[in-house]
C-alpha cells in the first residue's frame, strides 16, 4: 500500500534523502504549468481539506480573486488542537519538506508571496523541527529570494511559522487570522470569506497541514493517479490517529474508505484486553459518536461517515471500551469546550457551561431524566447560533452522546424523583412515580 | 519592579518584527521572547512589550490574557503539565494527575513553596498516541505510567 503523506522512507526528514526521493520535482513541475492549470489539477484531483470540513481544496483556492492590487496569503492551519488528533506533528517531524514544497506550490497557484505556518505553541520540539526545515529550504534556495535562481521562475515566496500559544479556538480558520495578525483571536462573521477579506484584509487562503503535504504528489503523478486512491468522493489516504482503548495507538495512513472496523483490528491491534467497544469517535472529540455495535461495515471517508450520522473530522479515531462511563468521558468533553470558548458569542460562552454544570448534577446523583433532555435543548440552542463552529462542536457530542446512548444515561439518572406538575389538580400531591411514565 | 529587555532580546525582537507587515501582528512572538526572559508577564512587562513595538497597552494585554500558555504570575522551575482530556482519560490521567499532586503537595495551578515545581492540567496536547502524557516545561513524556511519572519527577528533584 503506497504512503503519499508519511512514505517509509528512512530519514526522509533530511533534505539530501528527500532529494533523492522525487524532492521539489513537483514544485519544478508547476513552475512550467500555469496556475490555473495547477488550480484545476488539484480540483479534478479531488483532494479534499483534512481539517475538519473536508471541502475540496481546489474550489476553495479558485475563490482567490485573480485580479486584485493586495497582497495574498497562504495560511497553513497547524495548530491541532482537537482532542484525538496528533496527526500534523508526523508531518512535522517525518516529512517536513514535503509540507514545505506543497507550500511553496500552493502560493504559486493562488498567488501568494508569503505563507504563515501556524503550529501550536504546546508543539515546542516540532517548531524547532520544521523551523530547522524551512531555514534549511531557505539555505539551500528553495525558499526566499534564491529560489527564483534555484527552480529559475521569477516568482518567490516566503514561509514564516507562527507559534500559537495555547488557544483551541485558534485552528477556526479566521480566529488563526486574528491569532496571526496580534489580535485577540475571536473569529470572525462570515461572510466575507477569508479568500475575499482575510489576513489584515487581504485575500488569504486557509489549508491544513496534511491537505498541503498532499499537493506535491498530487503536481507530480497527475490528478487521475490521485483520485483513483480510496474512495471516489473523497479520494487520497488519510492520516488515522487511533487513541484511547487500543492496543497499538498511534497514527496511520491509510486509503480513504478503509473499514473502521479493519483499522481498530488490524492496525491499531484491537481493543484492550480483548473487551467490546462501547463507544468510537471517529473524527475528533467534536464529531458524533458512534455506538459500538453499529460500526460493523463503516467506512471512513467524509461520505460514509455522513450516511452513518457522524463526521471525518480530523480523522481521530478514540475508541473506547465496555466498561467506559460514558457520562464521565462527556463530562471531560463538554468540560474542554467550555474551557476553551471564546467568550464571543453568549450560546456557546453559557450554554456550553450551564451543559457542563446539568451533567456534573447527573454525576452528583441529582440528575433526572427531564435534565437529558434538558440537555439535548441547550445542545440544540447552540447549534447554528454562532459566529464560529465551535458552538456546533460542543453541542454534538452532548446531543448526539445521550440520544445514541440514552439507555446508558438513563442509568445515570434518578428514576424515582418529586417533581411538582404545575396546573393540574393533582399538583398538590406527592408525584414520586418512576419518570419514565411521565410524557414530557 | 522596571522591565527592560536585554540587547540580544532586542534584536530578536527586531528579526520577529520582519515577519508581519504590522507592528501588532509580532506581539504574540514577543511576549513569548518576554515570557522567556522574565518568567512570566507581569503589568511592566506589558508596558515594555507595547513600548517596544509601539502599540497599546492594551493589545497586549488581551493577548496575553486569551492564551494559557502566558503566564501572568510566577511558575516553578518545573512547570509540570498533565493532560487529562478523553484520550489521556481513558488511558488513566487522572490517577496520574492526583499522583503528581499528592508528590509535590500543590492542587492545579499551584507552585510549590520552593518554587521548583508547577502544576498545570492541561488540555489535549496533540500526544493521544502516547497517553497518558505529561508535559515538564518544552517536553514531552508519553506512554506513562504511575512508575515512570515517579521516576520522572524524582531525576528533577
Amino acid at each position: 500500500m503506497e504512503r503519499i503523506v508519511l512514505p517509509q522512507i528512512e530519514n526522509l526528514h533530511q533534505i539530501d534523502v528527500y532529494l533523492a526521493n522525487h524532492g521539489f520535482e513537483a514544485a519544478r513541475k508547476a513552475f512550467s504549468l500555469s496556475t490555473d492549470d495547477i488550480i484545476d489539477q488539484v480540483k479534478k484531483s479531488g483532494l479534499r481539506g483534512r481539517g475538519g470540513a473536508a471541502f475540496s481544496t481546489g474550489l476553495k483556492w479558485s475563490f482567490m480573486p485573480k485580479t486584485t492590487d493586495k497582497p495574498k496569503y497562504l495560511c497553513i492551519n497547524g495548530d491541532e488542537s482537537e482532542p484525538g488528533s496528533f496527526k500534523d506533528r508526523q508531518i512535522f517531524e517525518f516529512n517536513p519538506f514535503q509540507l514545505i514544497e506543497g507550500a511553496i506550490i500552493s502560493c504559486y497557484a493562488i498567488g501568494a508571496k508569503v505563507a504563515y505556518l501556524y503550529i501550536r505553541g504546546e508543539y515546542h520540539k516540532w517548531i524547532n523541527l520544521m523551523q530547522n526545515a524551512v531555514d534549511i529550504a531557505y539555505e539551500r534556495g528553495f525558499l526566499g529570494e534564491k529560489m527564483k535562481e534555484t527552480f529559475g521562475t521569477s516568482f518567490s515566496c516566503d514561509l514564516f511559522i507562527h507559534k500559537g500559544a495555547g488557544a483551541y479556538i485558534c485552528g477556526e480558520e479566521s480566529s488563526l487570522m486574528n491569532s496571526i495578525e496580534g489580535k485577540r483571536p475571536y473569529p470572525r462573521v462570515k461572510p466575507p470569506f477569508p479568500a475575499q477579506n482575510g489576513l489584515w484584509g487581504n485575500p488569504t487562503t486557509i489549508n491544513n497541514v496534511e491537505t498541503i503535504t498532499n499537493i506535491p504528489p498530487i503536481i507530480r503523478n497527475g490528478w487521475e493517479w490521485f483520485s483513483k486512491i480510496g474512495a471516489p468522493k473523497h479520494p487520497g489516504t488519510i492520516l488515522f490517529g487511533v487513541s484511547g482503548h487500543v492496543n497499538k495507538p498511534g497514527v496511520y495512513e491509510l486509503p480513504s474508505g478503509t473499514l473502521l472496523t479493519e483499522i481498530i483490528e488490524n492496525y491499531a491491534g484491537g481493543v484492550l484486553g480483548g473487551k467490546k467497544i462501547k463507544c468510537v469517535i471517529p473524527g475528533g472529540s467534536s464529531m458524533p459518536p458512534l455506538r459500538g455495535d453499529q460500526i460493523e461495515g463503516v467506512r471512513m471517508d467524509a461520505e460514509s461517515l455522513k450516511e452513518v450520522g457522524s463526521a471525518i473530522g480530523t480523522g481521530g479515531i478514540m475508541v473506547m471500551d465496555e466498561d467506559t462511563n460514558l457520562l464521565d468521558v462527556l463530562i471531560r468533553i463538554t468540560h474542554f469546550y467550555h474551557h476553551e470558548s471564546c467568550g464571543q458569542c453568549t450560546p456557546c460562552r453559557e450554554g456550553v457551561g450551564w451543559m457542563e454544570k446539568a451533567l456534573k448534577r447527573i454525576k452528583a446523583g441529582l440528575g433526572t431524566s427531564k435534565d437529558l433532555d434538558l440537555l439535548c435543548d441547550v445542545a440544540n440552542h447552540i447549534e447554528g447560533n454562532t459566529v464560529c463552529a465551535l458552538g456546533d462542536a460542543a453541542a454534538w457530542p452532548v446531543k448526539f452522546m445521550i440520544t445514541r446512548f440514552r439507555d446508558e444515561f438513563e442509568m445515570y439518572v434518578n428514576k424515582n424523583v418529586v417533581i411538582p406538575v404545575p396546573n393540574k389538580v393533582h399538583s398538590m400531591r406527592d408525584t414520586s412515580i418512576p419518570l419514565a411514565s411521565i410524557e414530557k | 519592579m522596571k522591565f527592560t529587555f536585554t540587547e540580544e532580546n532586542l534584536k530578536r525582537i527586531e528579526q520577529v518584527r520582519k515577519k508581519y507587515p504590522t507592528a501588532l501582528a509580532a506581539v504574540m512572538p514577543v511576549i513569548y521572547i518576554a515570557q522567556e526572559q522574565n518568567g512570566f508577564i507581569s503589568n511592566e512587562v506589558m508596558e515594555e512589550i507595547a513600548n517596544v513595538l509601539d502599540i497599546d497597552k492594551v493589545n497586549v494585554l488581551s493577548v496575553v490574557t486569551f492564551y494559557t500558555m502566558y503566564h501572568t504570575k510566577p511558575m516553578g522551575k518545573y512547570h509540570v503539565q498533565v493532560c487529562t482530556n478523553v484520550s489521556c482519560m481513558l488511558r488513566g490521567a487522572y490517577e496520574i494527575f492526583d499522583l503528581v499532586k499528592d508528590k509535590l503537595g500543590i492542587e492545579n495551578m499551584q507552585v510549590t513553596q520552593d518554587g521548583k515545581f508547577s502544576l498545570e492540567e492541561v488540555e489535549c496536547m496533540g500526544a493521544c498516541g502516547g497517553a497518558p502524557m505529561i508535559a515538564i516545561n518544552e517536553d514531552y513524556y508519553e506512554n506513562l505510567t504511575k512508575e515512570k511519572v515517579e521516576e520522572i519527577l524524582d531525576s528533577l528533584k
